[in-house]
């Protein structure tokens, strides 16, 4: 159990790291925080008081453990552009991005695994190949270039997809935030036309978000379960005459799970950045969304506290990763 | 082979199982594993495309045929003819000329993202791994912080804390990469720090540093080589990535992102100009994953 203590351990020193870069970050920017706030034409006096209220006339150390006291009691300061307090906004905003993060890591273990053992079960057949090229696709596409081609063939083309946004418009709005996932909200309201309209909503940017998991999911349970082919109990499984349907699934792939929860949290850590984009194609109301639109408007507030909520859950992510790989894998610790 | 023998072929003095210098045998060996590479066809379309994509870019005064500022208002968002191969953009000027000189902008900005990082991750890596101790503890804290930003992110709170731009796209990418360079040139050096040679080397009397220089980096570079091929293909999905947010290259900048971030509302009707720079970012990062997987079948088999 060191090994374990040890990661727990090394945490806060990663969090405080964190920390301290968002920090700087906002420290090394060339614009004034007080102009952002006031303007250019505030009065002298105004300015004056502003920055004593900010701490901004104290020495860079002073500041920074000012920072950390508000932190710790949750105040990421106000967005300039909602007028808002930013910790409001991101809870407003971040059940959408997950909502999102969600349903595209469930399509991408539904998918990828069965891929990824195929092409294991099938090595260098072209089955095999053509699952290679899938997976070497979705690691070479922008996301924003998936994002617009499947608008032009879903969308426009097709007409299967509704388009962008979270909802249609006829629904915005109706349906009471519970849990800020709009398809949970919608079916605890029993509002059914809510409910379709947003899963049709959601499954268009979840569907090129999921993609990418898809593509990363396949390859690593393709290797994992190599891996697993290879070793001698399976050879014996087979010996023993069992189905090689039952030899796949009952024998080699519990072995590889351990291996596949870690990349699954890894996935998923990975998908909370590629929703930044997607959200932008979508125009879709997320903390991407509310992220890269701070950074246009250069309210800093906004964008160092969405950047701090993205790192920690994605610190998170990979921290879970670790554990349970710790926890599950004996030989590990 | 006597001495009256003809004078051996390039291919059989390369091949030479028993190299008469130094000289013979390194170039022998790199000639083995050319051969090892060749035997890999999708490895060797990824280098084709690559050398092309870097021709054309060069060349793109020539093969562009147009300015790729030049407007003509009159020929707003024409259809690709044999006129504008790939058409034109909102304000009548060569998709395809703009998507060759900012092939220059794009695959620049990864170049100089690699030259900065993979020297730098390699020393610090090799610092910490082979000082150890206290060096190694305080570096490793540094990349496990910068390790649990994603990259997009940071790079993106970086870009808009300096300023939009390539320069600062570049710095901010940068910034966001080197940290598995130096994990990698730090497990490595673990391993062949502990060697009879290296302690041999040590006895005859050599510098830390000659020793890092001479003896430990330059076995560190194949697997470097291979996660930097690798890496060029999410590097340029990063710096696609900032343009398209507007925060690295800016428009007119006929920056891949760019262009794509500017013709996007264009996507439901002229759909080829925003889907042709999107075209030559996918592939160029697909030729660069190609290429990546056979360079690592080739130098470091115990990864495959």
């Amino acid at each position: 159990m060191r090994a374990f203590g040890a990661v727990l351990l090394s945490v806060p020193v990663t969090l405080f790291g964190l920390v301290l870069v968002t920090f700087l970050i906002g420290r090394v920017m060339p614009i004034d925080p007080i102009i952002a706030i006031l303007g250019d034409h505030a009065r002298e006096d105004v300015v004056a008081k502003l920055r004593l209220e900010l701490g901004l006339d104290r020495s860079l150390p002073v500041q920074f453990v000012l920072y950390l006291g508000r932190l710790l009691h949750g105040d990421l300061g106000n967005s300039v552009m909602t007028s808002h307090s930013v910790v409001a906004d991101i809870g407003q905003f971040f059940p959408a991005t997950l909502e999102l993060a969600t349903v595209a890591i469930i399509i991408g273990v539904v998918v990828g695994v069965p891929l990824g053992v195929l092409a294991a079960v099938r090595q260098g057949s072209r089955t095999d190949h053509a699952i290679r090229v899938f997976c070497l696709a979705g690691h070479s596409i922008p996301v924003f270039v998936l994002g617009l081609l499947s608008l032009l063939v879903f969308y426009a083309k097709l007409g299967w997809a509704p388009g962008t946004g979270r909802i249609d418009v006829a629904f915005e709005g109706m349906v009471p935030s519970v849990t800020g996932f709009l398809t949970v909200d919608a079916l605890l309201a029993q509002d059914w036309d809510s409910f379709w309209s947003a899963v049709g909503h959601l499954m268009q940017p979840a569907g090129v978000l999921g993609y990418f998991s898809v593509a990363y999911i396949a390859r690593m349970t393709r290797a994992f379960m190599l891996d697993a082919l290879g070793e001698e109990y399976v050879t014996t499984a087979r010996a023993k005459g069992l189905s090689p349907l039952r030899v796949i699934w009952r024998h080699a792939f519990p072995n590889i799970l351990v291996r596949l929860i870690t990349v699954l949290a890894l996935s998923y850590a990975g998908l909370l950045e590629g929703a930044v984009v997607t959200e932008t194609v979508f125009s879709w109301p997320g903390l991407g969304q509310y992220l890269t639109v701070s950074l246009l408007n250069a309210d800093m507030n906004a964008v160092l506290g969405a950047t701090l909520v993205i790192g920690m859950s994605y610190m998170g992510l990979n921290l879970l990763a670790d554990l349970a790989y710790r926890l599950m894998d004996p030989r590990v610790l | 082979m006597s001495a009256h023998a003809e004078p051996m072929s390039r291919r059989a003095w390369l091949l030479n199982e028993s190299p008469a210098s130094r000289r013979q045998a390194a170039w022998g060996r790199r000639y083995r594993l050319w051969l090892d590479f060749r035997r890999n066809p999708l490895a060797m379309a990824g280098l084709c495309t690559l050398v092309t994509l870097g021709l054309l870019t060069l060349a793109a005064p020539v093969v562009g045929r147009y300015d790729p500022a030049a407007q003509d208002l009159a020929y707003r968002l024409a259809e690709p003819s044999w006129a504008h191969w790939f058409g034109t953009d909102e304000l009548g000027r060569d998709v395809l000329a703009r998507v060759l000189y900012g092939g220059r902008i794009t695959l620049g900005m990864v170049v100089a993202v690699v030259l900065l990082v993979a020297p730098i991750g390699l020393v610090i890596g090799i610092v910490a791994g082979y000082f150890g101790g206290f060096a190694d503890r305080v570096l490793m804290r540094v990349t496990d912080v910068f390790l649990a930003f994603p990259r997009l992110i940071l790079a993106l709170a970086f870009v808009a804390a300096i300023q939009p731009g390539i320069t600062s796209a570049i710095a901010a990418i940068a910034l966001t990469a080197w940290p598995p360079y130096a994990r990698l040139a730090r497990a490595e050096t673990l391993t062949i720090r502990n060697t009879d040679f290296i302690a041999a080397v040590r006895l005859t009397g050599a510098s830390p540093w000659r020793i890092i220089l001479r003896h430990v980096a330059p076995l560190c570079l194949p697997s470097l080589i291979v996660r930097v091929t690798l890496d060029m293909s999410s590097i340029i999905l990063t710096v696609a990535a900032l343009g398209f947010l507007g925060m690295g290259a800016r428009p007119p900048s006929p920056e891949w992102g760019a262009m794509i971030a500017t013709a996007r509302r264009f996507i439901l009707t002229q759909w080829w100009v925003p889907l042709v720079p999107g075209l030559a970012i996918f592939v160029t990062s697909l030729a660069f994953n190609l290429l990546g997987d056979g360079l690592r079948d080739v130098l470091d088999p115990k990864q495959r």
